[in-house]
């Protein structure tokens, strides 16, 4: 199978983003758009192709989905140590390529009402097109370094979409956020590519991943700390997955990302961006899986279970809807991390991984509904708090449905495609780790709950009274909605374990009905809980609220995690550390610097008046000069 | 060697007279004493040219040859530093060194 036209895919977006952002000015806004749709449909249709190309046309090889490369060595370190550049085209990065593509078009068709008659317009479509250009990059990157590249300018574009507003103090604030946060755990990242290029001398994924190959198997030959070394670069890889994934506790910049435009909210930080450190865990699935027994793969799991139930709490007292949505999404992403980590390899015990993959893929449709959802609402009342809205669906049906069955989908009621995807993650817990089983199961009682709270409280609850009447948003904005809404419903039916399996090779993957059964329950109740607290107008929830009291305010106060951080940096750090050392810098380091040039003014200053412009004084110097060293030589030569 | 004089005693009397030009460069006031000094240092230079070729090579006449030379090329910068001292005088009508410091900058 040739593929090289699938370098087409990242590169259009990249031209359209260089098209646009070199012709801003000169552009007009509504032609920019339809760039960007073009741009983006030629890289979705691509896409599609190259799926229908590589799981139909090109199918199986020896029973498995083979791997296809194409590179081109950029750097050369050692043999084989290198560099490449190219495109990777397995099972997963081809499902990628689907996600991001299709969740990518139907932003960019949304931004064109959404943003319609904003000042930075073209800039925007510009933005967009950067993202998908790294987020193609990303997912197509054949070793450890390229995808670093590609991780770091997905962040650079979430940067500049976060802060979009940029006249905005808190979009500002909150970019920089995003930015550090990030950058922080990539730290951790680029340690541990550096640790794997040190004793696995290559970056190469395919190499890497041979379960018979030298880094695997050689897994034991270093070890420091009572850990195996590629263990540590596993977990400090992981650290860079969990920051760009909001796990804990690296999720801070997450909600407050939420300052860029909806749209953007959409795209990368619920169905993209955010997904990439679930992606990083799976390509790197039989390292994490095979080294040191999946110790790696452990923490993975633990830290998913604990990140996605600390976010669904939270998510429950939240007011601002994209802030809900936004801890929906790092709770439903630690549902996927759960799920890699509990996964085996081989077969059937191959479940997590599929499943993963399978619930980022469903996540991704439904969570983008939600957001665009969402900024169709927003778009509407011109406000993100719950208390300015109520009683929508009488103004907006088609965000009303279409919410509706993005907010089902998400709560796992079934046959909608949340309903697959979250089953086979709790069957494959249940396997595995009884324990995330239960933390799972409880995340999913509380994300039905937070979920028709959200959508009670906007469609339902009480009727509020509007100064302008709300209006449906116009049809470039409904079209995604409902487009996204249908593979929200339907996207279950995919027989995704057939095509995306750790082993490459596919199984059979059943509905397990006892199991399915307790999910879809504890997902009926957080509804019927829901209903009971915000269909209609009543002071249940006000009064649930005060009779929790601290611990009500404690997750209202997101458990202060962003104060703790405050606290460190600025209280323990700057003060403690970084004061004491800038005053070192200043006092002696600048002082010293600064007292050398000083000393050589003042020293200049004193000796300049020899240089008085007279020839005879020179004359006198040079002649005594002259006398001294004859004296000195004619005693030296005497003795 | 010349009859009845030795060579110590040439070189007596250049070394007395290239010291007086030096005392002359170092202590005149005037551009044009100094100008005779540095003349005075030349002759006493061209002397011992002149008087140790004598000594230590009687049959060849390189060191006069040389002297010559020396005495061309004297001729000539003495030219020149007149020219340039003439110059000065039409600038600041003044011959006297300790006008001339400001040529320093």
């Amino acid at each position: 199978m040739n593929i090289s036209y699938t370098i087409l895919i990242p590169l259009i977006p990249l031209a359209v983003f260089l098209l646009l952002g070199i012709f801003n000015k000169s552009i007009k806004p509504a032609v920019s758009g339809y760039i960007g749709v073009a741009g983006l449909s030629t890289s979705a249709i691509l896409s599609f192709y190259t799926a229908y190309q590589y799981f139909f046309v090109h199918g199986k090889v020896d029973g498995a989905y083979q791997a296809i490369v194409q590179k081109v060595t950029w750097m050369n370190f050692t043999d084989t140590l290198h560099i490449d550049m190219g495109v990777l085209i397995d099972p997963i990065s081809v499902m990628m390529l689907i996600v991001v593509s299709m969740v990518s078009l139907m932003v960019h068709i949304y931004s064109r009402g959404y943003m319609k008659g904003d000042d930075g317009y073209t800039r925007f479509f510009a933005y967009l097109s950067l993202f998908s250009f790294s987020m193609f990059g990303l997912v197509l990157a054949t070793n450890l370094f390229q995808i670093y590249i590609f991780w770091e300018l997905v962040g650079v574009s979430s940067f500049l979409l976060i802060g979009y507003y940029y006249t905005k103090p808190s979009a500002v604030s909150a970019a920089k956020k995003a930015f550090i946060v990030t950058r922080f755990a990539d730290l951790g990242f680029l340690i541990g590519i550096l640790i794997i290029g040190y004793y696995t001398g290559t970056y190469d994924f395919e190499t890497l991943n041979n379960p018979e190959g030298n880094a695997i198997l050689s897994w034991a030959s270093t070890s420091f700390m009572g850990l195996s070394v590629i263990t540590w670069a596993l977990l400090l890889i992981f650290i860079g997955g969990a920051g760009k994934s909001a796990m804990f506790p690296l999720h801070i910049w997450l909600p407050d990302a939420m300052e860029g435009p909806t749209p953007v909210s959409a795209l990368i930080h619920a169905a993209t961006m955010v997904v990439a450190g679930v992606y990083l865990v799976a390509r790197l699935f039989p390292m994490f899986y095979f080294v040191e027994n999946g110790f790696a793969l452990n923490v993975v799991a633990y830290v998913g279970a604990f990140s996605s139930l600390i976010a669904a709490v939270i998510a429950i007292t939240q007011t601002d809807i994209k802030r809900v949505l936004a801890f929906s999404t790092m709770s439903q992403i630690g549902y996927m991390m759960l799920a890699l980590g509990v996964s085996k390899y081989e077969g059937h015990d191959g479940l997590g991984y599929m499943a993963s993959m399978f619930h980022l893929f469903t996540h991704a449709m439904f969570k983008a509904l939600l957001f665009l959802g969402a900024g169709s609402v927003i778009h509407a009342v011109h406000s993100n708090y719950l208390k300015d809205m109520g009683g929508l669906r009488k103004y907006m049906p088609i965000t009303n449905i279409t919410f509706l069955i993005a907010a089902l989908a998400i709560a796992g009621f079934p046959l909608t495609s949340g309903f697959f995807s979250k089953d086979e993650i709790l069957v494959a817990a249940f396997e595995h780790n009884k324990l995330i089983y239960f933390s799972g199961v409880l995340v999913a009682g509380l994300t039905a709950f937070y979920m028709f709270r959200l959508y009670f409280g906007i469609f339902w609850g009480k009727d509020t009274k509007y100064e302008h009447a709300p209006h449906e948003s116009p049809i470039s904005m409904t079209f995604p909605l409902m487009l996204l809404a249908l593979i929200s419903l339907f996207g279950g039916f995919i027989p995704f374990s057939k095509y995306v399996s750790a082993d490459r090779l596919g199984f059979e993957a059943h509905l397990n009905y006892p199991l399915a059964a307790i999910a879809v329950t504890v997902g009926l109740i957080g509804i019927a809980l829901a209903w009971v607290f915000y269909k209609k107008e009543n002071n249940l929830a006000s009064k649930f609220a005060t009779s929790f009291g601290a611990f009500y305010k404690w997750t209202y106060h997101k458990f202060y995690i962003d104060e703790v951080y405050l606290f460190v940096t600025k209280k323990i750090i700057f003060n403690l550390i970084a004061a004491p050392i800038a005053w070192f810098d200043k006092k002696y380091i600048d002082g010293t610097m600064e007292g050398i040039g000083n000393k050589t003014v003042v020293i200049s200053k004193k000796i300049k008046g020899i240089q008085s412009g007279k020839v005879q004084d020179y004359a006198f110097s040079f002649i005594a000069g002259i006398i001294i060293l004859a004296m000195v030589f004619i005693y030296l030569w005497t003795n | 060697m010349i009859a009845g004089i030795s060579i110590y005693e040439i070189l007596t009397v250049t070394s007395i007279l290239f010291f007086i030009g030096v005392y002359g460069f170092i202590t005149r006031k005037n551009l044009i004493s100094i100008l005779m000094s540095v003349e005075l240092i030349l002759n006493a230079s061209v002397i011992n040219f002149v008087i140790i070729n004598k000594y230590l090579y009687p049959d060849v006449l390189q060191g006069v040859f040389f002297s010559i030379f020396i005495i061309a090329v004297a001729a000539a910068e003495t030219a020149l530093a007149i020219a340039i001292i003439i110059n000065l005088y039409r600038q600041i009508s003044s011959v006297e060194v300790k006008d001339t410091e400001i040529m320093k900058y």
